[in-house]
């Protein structure tokens, strides 16, 4: 039942083979045995999850089903959910509770869905590793002494240890293709505009967007058609007729299910910095696709290693504005002891923000700062122009770009926390998409061998161009139909404080 | 550009977080690490380039001038901080949040 599709779920459901109480009850013994050493889940609540299942029972009873009627999700900590604790992984708000629901939590609401909690992030989605967390790391459920990825870290160690029947991410820089692939899921980051940021607690606007972390192509196309749509208090929310993502998965060709489908693959993709056991299998899952019919084109993203410095410029700059409004005054973390207003002010910020998210507010208010702006703000934008046009020229000659969602598996616990801009390098064949606008997704393409013999996931990156996510579900779906890297699990047995 | 002791300072001062002397020279390395990764930007000629702030260049929405939220005062101000200095009691009186006297 754990690793049933949504679709089947689904199915269970409306046959009332099972019901959503059943079905919770299962993901919550699951949480209770393996949460406490996982830590995927910031926060539980079981009366609010069992009301809304029950609630979701009676709504089947009455013949009023809908694909995710009933089904246990698990919300990224990022997403305000009313009268559940909201902290977005940080001690600024460890004591937030969150007075409205963003969009995506009305909308899974909406359709009778039931939330799960909330999932472990990096503090404010600053990370690749969820170290940055104030309520601390989570074990990779492939190898507990690595890191999930991050910052959608909770959410995905919770899909890969079905702790959940899917999650919800966010990714500004690639904080749901990185983890995606770190965990052995299957990841969408939508085209920016596409899935509103009403609620959502902001980090970079320009950049941020929610998205799907499930088990397969199919499930995030089912959570699509929930979480996607036009939203008037999201003011780059774009307007575009309601879509069915599912409409493209099964889509009929010549005589191979991709027959011509042009699958780009930019040479900057496959440089130094790629480990060779990731590159290997993604060369396998790239042979996988020519035998499915398609077409294998060479291109070029020259700009792709501008991306992480124009990214560190821009996304602090927006962060050290959006954050602007963790002032102890009217919520979140206010000091113990102070002298007056400009020393409140010092004191709750210095204690209520971690290293890592001090660190971007400290550079974006540099950047941003007088004499500075053009040199670095402006400059970024620029080129943050030339790294779209790239994707512009690359789309002429190929419909999806693929490469490696992350140069390498995921890596020990510990390993890159001292070291920032190593850190940051886990995030380069991700954030060109984020600053592009573009869609990108991560999907299991098999395992790479680690130094001390353990087999780690390896997520393959599809991008797509502007609104093609229905396209990119297909050329993920259709792998996924002769494949089944991403129905494999991880083996729980050996985890500590395993009741 | 090098930074000092003395521009971390100065960047914590705007953005209002209190940084030790301890905690400013850790800072310092940090900082000049993530710089020198963004210094890369200036070999790019960006001459006659038009800045991009979104991906799709839209401008701004507008929208009817009216009413579209409801009153969630007294919800928010549950969320409202502890006062501090020995006080354990919410940063709140009468619908207003309490913060130390600003003018004399």
């Amino acid at each position: 039942m754990i690793n049933n599709s949504l679709k089947q779920l689904g199915d269970m459901l409306q046959a009332k083979k099972i019901s959503s109480v059943e079905l919770t009850q299962a993901f919550m013994a699951r949480i209770s045995q393996y949460n406490p050493s996982i830590n995927a889940y910031i926060s539980l609540n079981e009366d609010k999850t069992f009301t809304q299942a029950k609630a979701a029972d009676a709504q089947i009873a009455a013949g009023n089903i809908t694909p995710l009627t009933g089904i246990p999700f698990a919300q990224k900590d990022i997403f305000c959910a009313k009268g559940w604790p909201t902290t977005c992984g940080s001690k600024m708000l460890e004591n937030f509770i969150a007075p409205y629901d963003a969009h995506i939590i009305s909308q899974f609401d909406a359709v009778g869905a039931v939330n799960l909690g909330k999932t472990n992030m990096d503090e404010f989605a600053m990370g690749s590793s969820n170290e940055t967390s104030y309520f601390g790391g989570v074990k990779n459920p492939w190898s507990f002494d690595r890191v999930p990825g991050g910052s959608s870290g909770g959410s995905a160690a919770a899909v890969a240890a079905r702790l959940c029947a899917a999650a919800t991410g966010t990714d500004t820089g690639g904080s749901i293709r990185q983890p995606a692939s770190l965990c052995g899921l299957t990841g969408l980051k939508p085209t920016y505009g596409v899935v509103s940021r009403f609620g959502m607690i902001a980090f970079a606007s320009s950049l941020d967007q929610a998205g799907p972390m499930a088990k397969s192509a199919e499930d995030c196309a089912l959570m699509m058609n929930v979480m996607a749509g036009f939203d008037e208090r999201d003011s780059t929310s774009l307007n575009r007729a309601k879509e069915d993502y599912t409409k493209d998965l099964n889509k009929p060709y010549l005589n191979k299910p991709l027959t011509g489908l042009k699958v780009g693959l930019p040479k900057e993709f496959f440089a130094e910095g790629l480990d060779a056991s990731v590159g290997k299998v993604i060369e396998t899952a790239i042979a996988e696709y020519k035998k499915l019919g398609a077409e294998i084109v060479e291109i070029s993203l020259p700009n792709t290693g501008l991306s992480i410095p124009v990214y560190y410029v821009l996304a602090p700059a927006e962060a050290s504005s959006n954050l602007s409004r963790y002032d102890g005054v009217r919520y979140g973390h206010r000091a113990a002891e102070y002298t007056d207003l400009m020393d409140m002010y010092n004191k709750s910020r210095a204690e209520g923000f971690g290293a890592e998210v001090k660190r971007r507010i400290l550079i974006g208010t540099y950047v941003l700062s007088a004499g500075y702006y053009d040199a670095y703000y402006l400059k970024a934008q620029q080129i943050r122009r030339l790294i779209a046009q790239d994707f512009t020229e690359a789309f002429k000659k190929c419909d999806v770009i693929m490469g490696p969602a992350a140069p390498s598996t995921a890596f020990k616990a510990g390993e890159k926390v001292d070291d920032p801009v190593a850190m940051y390098l886990q995030d380069i064949y991700t954030i060109s998409t984020n600053l592009a606008g573009l869609p990108g997704m991560s999907l299991p393409a098999g395992f790479a061998q680690s130094d001390d013999g353990k087999a780690l996931p390896v997520g393959l990156q599809i991008i797509g161009n502007y609104f093609d996510e229905a396209r990119m579900l297909n050329v993920a779906h259709q792998y996924q139909q002769v494949t089944d890297w991403h129905v494999q699990t991880p083996d729980l047995s050996l985890l500590e404080g395993k009741a | 550009m090098a930074l000092s002791i003395e521009d971390i300072k100065k960047v914590a001062h705007l953005a209002r977080i209190e940084v030790s002397d301890s905690d400013a020279a850790t800072t310092l390395s940090k900082l000049t690490g993530i710089l020198g990764l963004i210094e890369q930007m200036q070999a790019v000629d960006t001459t006659g380039i038009v800045p991009m702030s979104h991906s799709q260049d839209l401008s701004q929405r507008l929208r009817e001038d009216v009413v579209t939220k409801t009153n969630l005062r007294d919800e928010f101000q549950k969320n409202a901080p502890a006062l501090g200095n020995g006080s354990t009691e919410q940063a709140v009186s009468g619908g207003l949040y309490l913060v130390p006297k600003v003018i004399e």
